[in-house]
């Protein structure tokens, strides 16, 4: 079991530098950072282009470019950024940012899966009843609704009801700037905040992890053992929670962890539409920008996060059913 | 280790794939079904012995298809989508980006969406955005069900270190998220207008992995069925094989897959230009509209919600047609007898 997550994360290293090597490649050919610069009024000096170019290692063969990046990142040096004339420190504004999305993705997971379970295991066990059809419709329509449309909904009924019914939920910004960090008024206005893009992130998971849990438990609860469960005189109670449940589950959390990098890329439109400054937006800011580290920086953090979560899925699996062994 | 977990859920995915029928030993390569079918005549012989004719593999396709209410009414309004789309919006006495004097206005006769503060007519707009948004989808399902079936049956049948190769470079595009990769690419390497062709291409180079995947899964199996090694006993080459027997049995579980997926790539095309990496002006999408849009929820709310129900309309009809799909070639699944 240890070897093998050490021989999986082995694997992972050239999985990252090849990717990692054709992103650079891919962002180093898609644009030209000092593209911005060009377009000023009145065009800056030859200087200010040498200078910059020197900045960015534009005077450099992409080869030794690629090789400066990635031993850079290695020691937390992410390379620098065009924001703030190439002061600002991606490395710390990534971690400050990635905890502010972390936030947001691990609150909307859990209600996602929660949610999702439940609804599948009521699904399953009343399979063509109303609920189960109202459940697959609500499932199907979630999966249809884009969430940037879905979001501006939320934030404006959110208004509506601080409007007339007196609540005052949080519509924009992951925490208000005039609280004092690390008070408890800090901690309440941050989940207040986290209200809104927690529901809008987790409906669109939700909605395929519903669906896959009502059939993953359908064909558990058709299965034989289940009969014989039920058949030996078991509660229906106990059948569902100690047979059917277990087996039915393992198979969602190999659907988590590959559906980790689609809840990133909602979570970047999420963040867009609460006005988050979180890693979505820095993405998006980067790409306007033309800031090709901070994009770099944004894939390498987002590939490790898949790449990480994909293991981990893998190895829980091997603890959860006993028919797979890992040697 | 026994099975890597996502190659044992890709065969539960791909399970109602024409592997899952397995009441003949050696039946029909191309008609899998067609087991369930005759055994299935054999059971109710006694009724109408000899009235019914054998039928099909795609006829039963079809009757299933049609026993499923949700997926026709979908089928239906996804036509009607595309008329109104297309025909429409070439009928419609607006263009697009025609200014009509009307600033503001609500839906009427004269504007059935209303109109925007540039006096642009919502309706048209609409259609437009509507247009591109299929055109989108259908260079999609194309290329990536295209692209992703070879790949997929070539690795999963040649197996090995080709299969192990190109698997980890299907990995490789699934680590990044969609529309991540996409933003970059769309907006730095693209043309600056009327950019959809672009867009649509970059989705499908993103999204022909996922069916690979599936067609892998599939094929996995497939190549262990009797029919093939007949086939190959007969002096089949690889190519007639792959070909004649593979890529025919799995056209069921892509066809499946590629709906859901065309779903998706329609809101991420959507997503794309929602934050303005996407379609950009003068050309427009559903997705710029809402963008462009969304601060007039309370004002204005013509301009938002038309647009949003579109995107909703599209998707939701395709989701329920690929589940209808689904149901109707499934040869396992019990609940509509055809």
């Amino acid at each position: 079991m240890l070897a093998y997550a050490i021989r999986r994360l082995l694997i992972s290293i050239p999985i990252i530098l090849i990717s990692t090597f054709i992103v650079f490649l891919l962002v180093t050919y898609s644009g030209d950072p000092l593209a911005n610069l060009r377009t000023k009024q009145p065009i800056p000096p030859p200087q200010v282009f040498a200078k910059y170019r020197h900045q960015f290692r534009l005077d450099q063969p992409v080869l030794e470019r690629y090789w400066h990046w990635i031993t850079g990142v290695v020691h937390g040096d992410f390379g620098p950024s065009v924001e703030g004339g190439g002061t600002l420190n991606i490395g710390h504004e990534l971690g400050h940012r990635l905890i502010v999305s972390a936030r947001l993705v691990i609150a909307a997971m859990i209600i996602a899966a929660l949610l999702a379970i439940v609804v599948g295991v009521i699904s399953a066990m009343k399979q063509y009843s109303i609920p189960d059809y109202a459940f697959t419709f609500t499932g199907f329509l979630f999966l249809s609704m884009p969430v940037f449309w879905f979001a501006v909904l939320l934030k404006e009924a959110a208004i509506w009801l601080n409007v007339h019914a007196g609540t005052s939920l949080k519509t924009i910004g992951d925490t208000s700037p005039i609280v004092a960090p690390g008070t408890w008024a800090h901690f309440t206005d941050a989940v207040n905040h986290l209200v809104l893009p927690t529901i809008a992130l987790a409906m669109t998971s939700y909605a395929a992890w519903s669906r896959f849990n009502r059939a993953s438990m359908l064909e558990v609860l058709n299965s034989d053992y289940i009969r014989l469960a039920r058949a030996k005189g078991l509660s229906r109670q106990r059948v569902l929670v100690r047979h059917a449940l277990r087996t039915a589950l393992i198979p969602f959390v190999t659907v988590t962890a590959l559906d980790m990098a689609a809840i990133l890329g909602a979570t970047i439109i999420t963040e867009t539409v609460f006005q988050w400054r979180g890693m979505g937006t820095f993405l998006l800011d980067g790409i306007r920008n033309l800031d090709v580290y901070v994009v770099l920086a944004w894939l390498l953090v987002a590939a490790l996060i898949v790449i990480v979560f994909n293991l981990i899925a893998d190895l829980l699996y091997g603890v959860l059913d006993p028919r797979i062994r890992y040697e | 280790m026994s099975s890597r977990p996502d190659e044992r859920l890709q065969a539960e995915r791909a399970r109602g794939g024409p592997h899952a029928a397995q009441t003949e030993e050696v039946s029909s390569p191309n008609a899998p079904l067609q087991g369930v079918a005759l055994e299935r005549e054999l059971v109710e012989a006694p009724d109408r012995e000899f009235t019914v004719a054998a039928r099909s593999q795609w006829s039963m396709v079809v009757r299933r298809f049609l026993r499923h209410k949700l997926a026709v009414v979908s089928l239906a309004v996804f036509v009607a989508v595309v008329l109104l789309a297309f025909v429409g919006g070439a009928l419609w006495h607006y263009s697009y980006q025609q200014y009509t004097n009307d600033y503001s206005v609500g839906p009427s006769l004269k504007h059935p969406f209303g109109t925007d503060s540039s006096s642009f007519d919502t309706f048209a707009q609409v259609l437009r955005g509507t247009q591109r948004s299929l055109e989108i989808a259908l260079f999609v399902a194309i290329v990536a069900t295209a692209v992703g079936t070879v790949y997929g049956a070539i690795a999963g049948y040649f197996r090995g270190t080709s299969d192990s190769v190109m698997m980890r470079i299907v990995d490789l595009f699934l680590t990044f998220p969609t529309i991540a990769v996409a933003a970059i690419l769309g907006d730095q390497l693209g043309p600056k207008a009327n950019g959809w062709l672009w867009i649509a291409m970059v989705l499908a180079a993103l999204i022909w992995p996922y069916v690979s995947r599936v067609v892998r899964g599939v094929t996995l199996s497939i190549r262990e069925k009797e029919y093939i090694e007949a086939s190959r006993a007969l002096g089949a080459s690889n190519s007639r094989i792959i070909a004649r027997h593979v890529v025919p049995n799995v056209i069921g579980p892509v066809i499946v897959t590629i709906t859901i997926l065309v779903a998706q790539a329609i809101l991420a095309e959507t997503a794309l230009s929602f934050v303005g990496f996407g379609v950009k002006a003068p050309d427009t999408s559903l997705g710029l509209l809402v963008s462009v849009n969304q601060t007039a929820v309370q004002t204005r709310p013509w301009l938002f919600y038309f647009p949003g129900f579109f995107i909703i309309v599209i998707a939701l009809s395709i989701n329920f047609i690929g589940d209808g799909l689904r149901d109707a070639l499934d040869p396992t699944q019990t609940r509509v007898r055809a």
